[in-house]
C-alpha cells in the first residue's frame, strides 16, 4: 500500500501536506516540536503526516491521540489514484466529534455486567464503550510502538511499519496492554469508514468526496424515474443533507 | 400502588402492527382501549420527514428508529449447558420501539404462508414418514388452516396496499403470480412495483433453472392508494431507505400511516407513550388478569386495570412479559413440561452476492423495501424434502431495499478490508453488484427455547429474557442446499465474481451479524394446552383474558417473512374477541 507514494496525485498531495506541517500540523495537533525533533527530518522512511482538512481543532482527542488518528486514517483509507483519502476528507474531525456523542458513550449498548468472555459469535462482551475502546486502544497501541520502535509512537513510524502493525492488530496478533488489538482495530476501522461515508455534516466526507468516488447520489432519495434504466450510468451528482450538490 | 388509573375495557401492550389492529377492531366494537407504548410517539411528520430521515449514520449506526439495548435486551447461549451472555450491540435481529414498532422500520415484504405450512408436522409425516422428523424437532401443526385465515390475509393486504400479482384466485391459476400459493379471494390491491436490474435478471435466470419467478408481494405502494380505513398512500419513489427507517413518502404501509390516522381521531382510544409495562397483574388465584403495571415517562409506577389484556409487543417481549407475570408454566427443556418459552425459532437467511463490470448498472442505492422477484419451487410441497434431506423449504429472491455506503458495500471475496485495494473494490462494486438471498424456514427443537436469565437484568431490575438457540444440522443442510441452488442460478448471469455464505457443518449462531428480525415462537398457538401457550385464537390457555398476538404464536417458522401472517392472526384473534369473547368472557377453546 505504500507503493501509492509513487502515484503522482499522491505525491502531490503529500508534498503539499509536508509543506504545511510546520505551519499547521504542529499547531493543531499540539504534538510538540520535540516529538518531531526526535524524528530525523531527512529520514526518507519516516511517515509523512498529511494535513487534516479544514482548520478543525480537536476537542476530544489529546495531541498524541490526534496524531495517531490522523496517521491511522491515512493508512486505512489512503489518498491514491482511486480517490480521496480519509484525512483530506476530514475523518479525524468526524472521529473527534463522533466519540463525543451519546452513541459512543454506550447509549444504545447493553453495558451491564457481569462481563464474561464468550466465543466470537457473541460479539463484543467487554465493559468499555466505544469512546473508551478507541482512547484506550490508541494509548495501548502507541505504548506498544514505543517499546518496539525505540520510543517512537505510531504516528512517527514509516508507512510500511504502520501497515504491518495495523494488519497485526486486525488479525488480533498484536499484544496490547488491557485491550484486544482485534477489538480495537475493528471498532476503529468501522468508525473510519462511517466517517468517510457519512453525511458531510458529521465532519468527514468533505465535499461528498467519498460519495463521488463510489458514485453514490447521497441523499437524493428519489429514483422513481431511474428504476428501470439499464443502458446508462446514473447521471446526477450527490446531494447532502443540507441540500448542497457535489 | 401510588397511581391507579380508572379501569378500561382493554389495555394493549405495544403500538406496532398487532396493537394497532387490535385497537382498531376493539374500538370499532365500542370498547374503551388504552395502548401503552414503551417508546416515543412517531409519525411521518415530523419523525420520518425528508431529509432528516435519510441519514445513514443516524438510522443505521445510531439506530434512531430501533430499540435501544441500553434499557432492555436478551441474553443468548447456544445450548443448555453454557452460560448466556447479553446481546449487547444490535446485530442478528432488530426489534423496534416507539409508535409503529418494527412495523415502521420493516422493508415491506408481505407474504401469506402456504396452506401446507399450517400443517407442517402432519404433512411431513404423511409425505416422508414419522421417522423423517429428527427426534428433537418439536414442530407442530398450526391450530388454524389457510382457509380460516384467508379473509384476514386478504383484509390485511388491503389495509397495507400490498403490491403484487396473484397466482391463484378462487382456484384459477393466474399468469405471472406464484402458481403454488394458496387460493386468494381476489387480486392484490395494487399491481407489482417496477423491477430494478437484479429483480429483472432473476426472472431470466430462474426461468432457465425451470422455476416460476413472481413479484414479491410488497407493502410498498406501486400507485396512489386509499385503504379501507380511508388512509392514503403515495407511490413509492424508490428512495432506498426502508429497512431501519420510517417511510418519508407515505408509501410503505405501517401502523403509523395505515391505521393510526383513524385511531387517533377516536374518543375511546388512548395512546400513552413512554409507558414501560413491567408486568401483567393477575388476580389471587392467577386465573384472570386484572390489568398491568407500567412505569410512566418519569418512572412512576402506574397501575392500569382492564378487563382484557392484549400483549402486542415484539414477539420476544410478549414471551418475556408472560414469564415475568406468571402467565402459564415456564417451559423446561429437560422434562418437556411447561409451555411458556417453548418452540423458539428464527429464520435461516443466507446471501449470494453477484459482482459485475461497469457496464452493468445495478444501482443498489435505488430501493423499494419489499419489492423484487422470488420463486417457490424449493418451498412447501414443491421441494422433495426426502431427496434434499431436511425438513422445511425456503425461497430465493432478488430484493433491493436500498443500500448506502454506511450500511456497507459488498466487495468480492478476498478483498482486504482497508487500503487502496479495498477502496478500489468498493468503488468498482457499489453501483455494479447486487445480491440474491435465500430465506429458509427454521424448525423448532426441544432444546431451543426462551426463559428468564438467572444473572442479567434490564434497566427496570427485571431478569432479561434468555434465548437458547443454535443452528441445527437440519438448518445447516437446508442452507447448503438452498445456497447451492442460488449459486447455480447466479452463475447463469455470468458475474465477474460471486460470493455465497452457506452455513458450514457445526457453524454456530452468530449474534453479531444482521440476518433477520423474524424471531418466532416462545408462546405458541396450538390445540393442546400441554404443548402450547395459546389456543387457536391466541388466547392464553391459562389466563383467559390475556391474548398474546404476534410471531410468538408460530410453532415454527416457514420460508416467508412473518408480517402477513402476523397481521392475519391479529385480525383472526380480534374477530374471535369481538364475536365470541365479549359476549361470554372465558376460554374460547375448552382444554
Amino acid at each position: 500500500m505504500s507503493d501509492d507514494d509513487a502515484i503522482p496525485a499522491r505525491r502531490e498531495f503529500l508534498r503539499k501536506s509536508l509543506t504545511l506541517i510546520p505551519v499547521v500540523t504542529l499547531a493543531s495537533t499540539g504534538l510538540g516540536a520535540q516529538a518531531f525533533a526526535q524524528t530525523p527530518g531527512d529520514k526518507p522512511a519516516a511517515a509523512a503526516v498529511p494535513m487534516p482538512a479544514g482548520d478543525y481543532t480537536p476537542s476530544f482527542f489529546t495531541p498524541q491521540e490526534w496524531a495517531f488518528v490522523v496517521a491511522a486514517c491515512d493508512r486505512l483509507i489512503p489518498a491514491d489514484h482511486v480517490g480521496p483519502g480519509a484525512v483530506e476528507l476530514g475523518v479525524p474531525e468526524f472521529l473527534d466529534r463522533h466519540l463525543q456523542t451519546p452513541y459512543a458513550n454506550g447509549a444504545i449498548w447493553y453495558m451491564q455486567g457481569p462481563f464474561i468472555e464468550a466465543p466470537a459469535e457473541f460479539g463484543y462482551q467487554g465493559r468499555l464503550n466505544l469512546r473508551e475502546l478507541i482512547r484506550i486502544g490508541i494509548k495501548a497501541m502507541d505504548a506498544s510502538c514505543q517499546k518496539q520502535f525505540a520510543g517512537k509512537v505510531f504516528a512517527e513510524l514509516s508507512h510500511g511499519d504502520q501497515e504491518t502493525l495495523l494488519k497485526a492488530a486486525e488479525g488480533g496478533k498484536l499484544e496490547l496492554d488491557g485491550i484486544s488489538s482485534k477489538t480495537f482495530f475493528s471498532n476503529l476501522l468501522n468508525e473510519v469508514r462511517n466517517g468517510y461515508f457519512a453525511d458531510p455534516s458529521y465532519g468527514g466526507n468533505k465535499h461528498m468526496g467519498a460519495w463521488k468516488m463510489i458514485g453514490y447520489p447521497g441523499m437524493r432519495a428519489d429514483y422513481m424515474d431511474w428504476i428501470t434504466v439499464r443502458d446508462k450510468p446514473y447521471p446526477l451528482p450527490p446531494v447532502d443533507l443540507s441540500g448542497k450538490r457535489g | 400502588m401510588a397511581n391507579a388509573k380508572a379501569k378500561v375495557d382493554a389495555v394493549i401492550v405495544g403500538m406496532g402492527w398487532t396493537g394497532a389492529i387490535l385497537a382498531k377492531e376493539l374500538t370499532d366494537a365500542g370498547l374503551h382501549v388504552v395502548v401503552l407504548e414503551r417508546g416515543a410517539d412517531r409519525d411521518t411528520q415530523p419523525d420520518f420527514a425528508y431529509p432528516k430521515v435519510v441519514d445513514e449514520l443516524e438510522g443505521s449506526v445510531h439506530r434512531r428508529y430501533l430499540q435501544s439495548l441500553g434499557q432492555e435486551t436478551v441474553t443468548v447461549r447456544h445450548n443448555l449447558t453454557s452460560t448466556a451472555v447479553p446481546y449487547r450491540q444490535m446485530g442478528s435481529f432488530k426489534p423496534g420501539t416507539g409508535v409503529g414498532g418494527a412495523g415502521s422500520h420493516w422493508s415491506g415484504c408481505h407474504f401469506r404462508a402456504l396452506p401446507e405450512d399450517f400443517k407442517l408436522r402432519s404433512n411431513v409425516e404423511q409425505r416422508y414418514g414419522k421417522s423423517f422428523i429428527p427426534s428433537d424437532m418439536s414442530i407442530q401443526d398450526f391450530p388454524v388452516s389457510y382457509e380460516d385465515l384467508e379473509p384476514h390475509f386478504d383484509h390485511f393486504e388491503y389495509v397495507c396496499g400490498t403490491s403484487g400479482k396473484a397466482g391463484i384466485i378462487l382456484g384459477a391459476k393466474q399468469a405471472g403470480g406464484n402458481p403454488f400459493e394458496g387460493s386468494r379471494s381476489r387480486e392484490f390491491p395494487l399491481g407489482p412495483n417496477p423491477n430494478y436490474l437484479g429483480a429483472e435478471m432473476f426472472y431470466g435466470a430462474a426461468r432457465e433453472m425451470g422455476w416460476d419467478p413472481y413479484p414479491i408481494p410488497a407493502s410498498n405502494a406501486s400507485a396512489p392508494y386509499v385503504n379501507p380505513y380511508g388512509c392514503q398512500m403515495g407511490p413509492c419513489n424508490a428512495c432506498g431507505f426502508c429497512s431501519d427507517y420510517g417511510c418519508l413518502n407515505y408509501s410503505k404501509a405501517s401502523p403509523n400511516i395505515s391505521i393510526l390516522p383513524v385511531l387517533r381521531q377516536r374518543k375511546n382510544f388512548e395512546l400513552r407513550t413512554h409507558a414501560q409495562v413491567l408486568k401483567v397483574n393477575l388476580d389471587s388465584d392467577g386465573k384472570k388478569a386484572t390489568g398491568v403495571t407500567y412505569l410512566d415517562a418519569q418512572g412512576r409506577e402506574v397501575e392500569q386495570q382492564a378487563d382484557l389484556v392484549l400483549l402486542c409487543a415484539f414477539s420476544l417481549y410478549n414471551v418475556h412479559l408472560m414469564l415475568l407475570s406468571g402467565i402459564g408454566k415456564p417451559y423446561d427443556p429437560q422434562t418437556g413440561q411447561g409451555t411458556i418459552g417453548r418452540n423458539y425459532s428464527y429464520q435461516n437467511l443466507n446471501r449470494v452476492v453477484l459482482f459485475f463490470d461497469k457496464n452493468v448498472q445495478a444501482n443498489q442505492f435505488i430501493g423499494i423495501g419489499g419489492a423484487g422477484t422470488t420463486m417457490d419451487n424449493l418451498n412447501g410441497n414443491q421441494l422433495d424434502n426426502g431427496k434434499a434431506g431436511f425438513v422445511g423449504g425456503g425461497i430465493i429472491w432478488a430484493r433491493q431495499p436500498g443500500a448506502g455506503p454506511v450500511r456497507g458495500i459488498n466487495v468480492p471475496p478476498g478483498t482486504p478490508n482497508w487500503g487502496t485495494a479495498w477502496k478500489q473494490a468498493a468503488s468498482d462494486s457499489f453501483r455494479h453488484s447486487f445480491y440474491f438471498e435465500v430465506q429458509g424456514a427454521c424448525m423448532s427443537y426441544q432444546q431451543h427455547y426462551l426463559s428468564l436469565d438467572p444473572t442479567y437484568k434490564d434497566a427496570f431490575g427485571r431478569p432479561l429474557l434468555r434465548m437458547t438457540f443454535d443452528w441445527h444440522d437440519n438448518e445447516v443442510k437446508a442452507s447448503q442446499f438452498l445456497v447451492s441452488k442460488a449459486m447455480e442460478m447466479s452463475k447463469i448471469l455470468n458475474p465477474t465474481a460471486l460470493a455465497g455464505d452457506a452455513k458450514k457443518p457445526g457453524e454456530h449462531y452468530n449474534i453479531t451479524k444482521y440476518q433477520s428480525t423474524h424471531t418466532c415462537g416462545g408462546a405458541i398457538m396450538g390445540s393442546d394446552p400441554k404443548t402450547s401457550a395459546l389456543n387457536r385464537y391466541l388466547q392464553s390457555w391459562d389466563v383467559h383474558n390475556v391474548f398474546a398476538i404476534g410471531a410468538n404464536a408460530f410453532p415454527q417458522n416457514n420460508g416467508y417473512n412473518p408480517t402477513g401472517m402476523v397481521g392475519a392472526l391479529a385480525y383472526w384473534s380480534a374477530k374471535a374477541i369481538r364475536e365470541q369473547y365479549l359476549k361470554n368472557p372465558g376460554p374460547l377453546v375448552q382444554a
